[in-house]
């Protein structure tokens, strides 16, 4: 078994009277793919938000590589290898797609104080982020504007920046969120190429990207975690089906 | 517009301006090269504006508070007899920096509205301290008797020798302002005005960038009025009075903000049209204000955006 990367323990995050997570304990492991699945306003969102350092928890810990980061912004998180994809199409669209892969990679290439070098014309920042958007297949758009790419390619867009930083956590909300079959059936293929490579957290409805794709599964309910465990462990899991999965899985 | 007729149209403009003193000259109006010399100056400052409201997005409703602090900084220093032009206009670019890195340490933690009054309150709060200090002549003001000193280099005193000057710094300024918005920096602090969220997502937090910016902004905007107060030869706190804020703002948004030499030319037509305006009529404001309001409604990118076309 790989060792933990992430440890979540007793997370817990109130909004007034809605307890939206409650005592959530969690350990991603260094390669694995890692669903939290949950229906509607079970607080998935708030759940990967507090992991992204966007939120900060009322009570609990996060240990990443051992180090407690707790208390660190989300900027901090990123510089120790998070990455995230939002639930809602996060891109500059007034930039192209080159250059929303190469603000990616600059994050993590030197320092960002340089004032007087034009940015678009280093090698450095423009070879790798090419690189990415081949692997996601967007070399053929990298010159387009981000709000004039089509809806899977945004998503598709998405995953490029938060893999030109290079990331060991990749946070992926609803990946495959609004998109046709054909759409989904490309992102999921994407996402397993990621599958052993990088360590993925993913936040997803869709249960065909979820069966597909994830190591482990984790059932979120009500801010609670009910469950853990294998996509077979967790599909026979009487108190999950109960609660969650219904009919359509059992069947 | 490609990159060859976009460069042909800024050197015409340069040509245009750097024609301005002779022909001026030649048609016996000095009153030209007077008014052409006040508009690029303000022309400097809304450039440095537009640095943080177009590029960084903080709405600065204060921005005239460096027009101020620069020309107060010329002006004490000759009030107590030191006119070394180079002492004068370092202190005021210090000094804008200075009172910016202040502001904008504390306002760059708020946004939205709050940022548009934080910044607001400050440069009132500059305001009135310029009015209450007798000693620099209170709310009159007090004349600025003996100009910058360059040691021979440059005579203000020489009307062209003046706007030569200015044109310089105008153009240093645009030249800067291009390098600086293209570099590492400049994509940061637009990145963070395009997707706050992304931006700090992918490992960079936007503060210290929109600091920076803000700082540089004020700097410039400093020397903006150590050229403004030597045009004017008055020191007034009317520089700093919010109304001038607003014209600031309205020179960028109308010229342009997503381009470098946008409010040079929103500088240009606001300052046009009034002047042309209030020669036909006293009541010039009430047709400014209209014009206003259309130039926002139909002129999305501004003039700029008319002028370089939509990929500028």
């Amino acid at each position: 078994m790989n060792k933990t990367l992430l440890e979540v323990s007793r997370l817990t995050k109130s909004f007034g009277a809605l307890l939206a997570c409650d005592d959530v304990s969690l350990e991603i492991r260094e390669g694995e793919t890692h669903a939290i699945i949950g229906p509607n306003g079970a607080g998935k969102t708030t759940l990967i938000s507090q992991l992204a350092g966007d939120l900060r928890p009322d009570r609990g810990r996060v240990r990443f590589a051992g180090e407690d980061i707790t208390a660190l912004s989300a900027p901090a998180r990123a510089r120790r290898g998070f990455a995230r994809s939002f639930q809602i199409t996060s891109i500059y669209s007034d930039f192209t797609a080159l250059e929303n892969v190469m603000l990616a990679v600059q994050a993590h290439s030197g320092h960002s104080f340089r004032f007087w070098r034009p940015a678009r014309g280093e090698a450095t920042l423009r070879s790798p982020a090419r690189a990415v958007l081949e692997d996601v297949g967007l070399g053929e758009r990298s010159g387009v504007l981000a709000a004039n790419l089509a809806h899977g390619e945004q998503r598709a867009l998405e995953i490029a920046t938060a893999l030109a930083t290079r990331p060991r956590l990749l946070l992926l909300d609803e990946p495959v969120a609004g998109m046709g079959a054909e759409e989904t059936r490309r992102m999921i293929a994407l996402l397993s190429s990621l599958k052993g490579e990088k360590t993925l957290i993913l936040v997803e409805h869709d249960m065909d990207a979820v069966f597909s794709l994830a190591d482990r599964i984790s059932v979120l309910v009500y801010g609670r975690i009910i469950a853990t465990g294998t996509p077979r462990e967790v599909r026979a899991n009487a108190e999950v089906r109960r609660a969650y999965l219904g009919e359509e899985v059992a069947a | 517009m490609n990159p060859r007729t976009r460069a042909i149209v800024l050197a015409m403009g340069l040509v245009f301006l750097a024609a301005v003193p002779p022909v001026a000259a030649l048609a016996n109006q000095p009153f030209y090269l007077d008014l052409v010399r006040r508009i690029m100056i303000f022309a400097i400052a809304a450039l440095s504006l537009n640095l943080i409201l177009g590029y960084g997005g903080m709405v600065s409703f204060g921005h005239a508070a460096y027009l101020g602090v620069g020309a107060y900084a010329v002006g004490v220093l000759a009030h107590y007899g030191i006119h070394n032009g180079f002492l004068q206009w370092a202190l005021a670019i210090a000094a804008s920096a200075l009172v910016a890195l202040v502001i904008g340490a504390i306002s760059i933690r708020t946004s939205g509205v709050y940022f548009i009054m934080i910044t607001l309150a400050f440069t009132q709060m500059l305001y009135y301290l310029g009015i209450s200090i007798e000693e620099y002549g209170g709310d009159d003001g007090m004349r600025l008797a003996v100009k910058s000193q360059f040691a021979g280099l440059v005579d203000l005193n020489d009307a062209n020798a003046f706007y030569y000057l200015v044109l310089a710094i105008l153009v240093l300024a645009l030249f800067v302002g291009h390098r600086l918005v293209n570099s590492r920096f400049g994509l940061v602090l637009r990145a963070a005005k395009s997707n706050e969220a992304r931006t700090r997502s992918l490992g960079f937090s936007p503060y210290p960038y929109r600091l920076a910016a803000f700082v540089i902004a004020g700097a410039v905007c400093g020397l903006a009025g150590a050229l403004l107060v030597n045009h004017t030869a008055y020191l007034t706190p009317e520089f700093m009075n919010w109304t001038r804020s607003g014209e600031l703002m309205f020179m960028v948004i109308l010229g342009g903000m997503a381009s470098i030499a946008g409010p040079v030319l929103g500088a240009f037509a606001l300052l046009l049209v009034e002047d042309a305006l209030s020669g036909w009529t006293v009541h010039w404001q009430l047709v400014l204000g209209p014009l206003l309001v259309l130039s926002v409604l139909f002129l999305k990118r501004g003039l700029a955006g008319l002028l370089f076309g939509k990929n500028e």
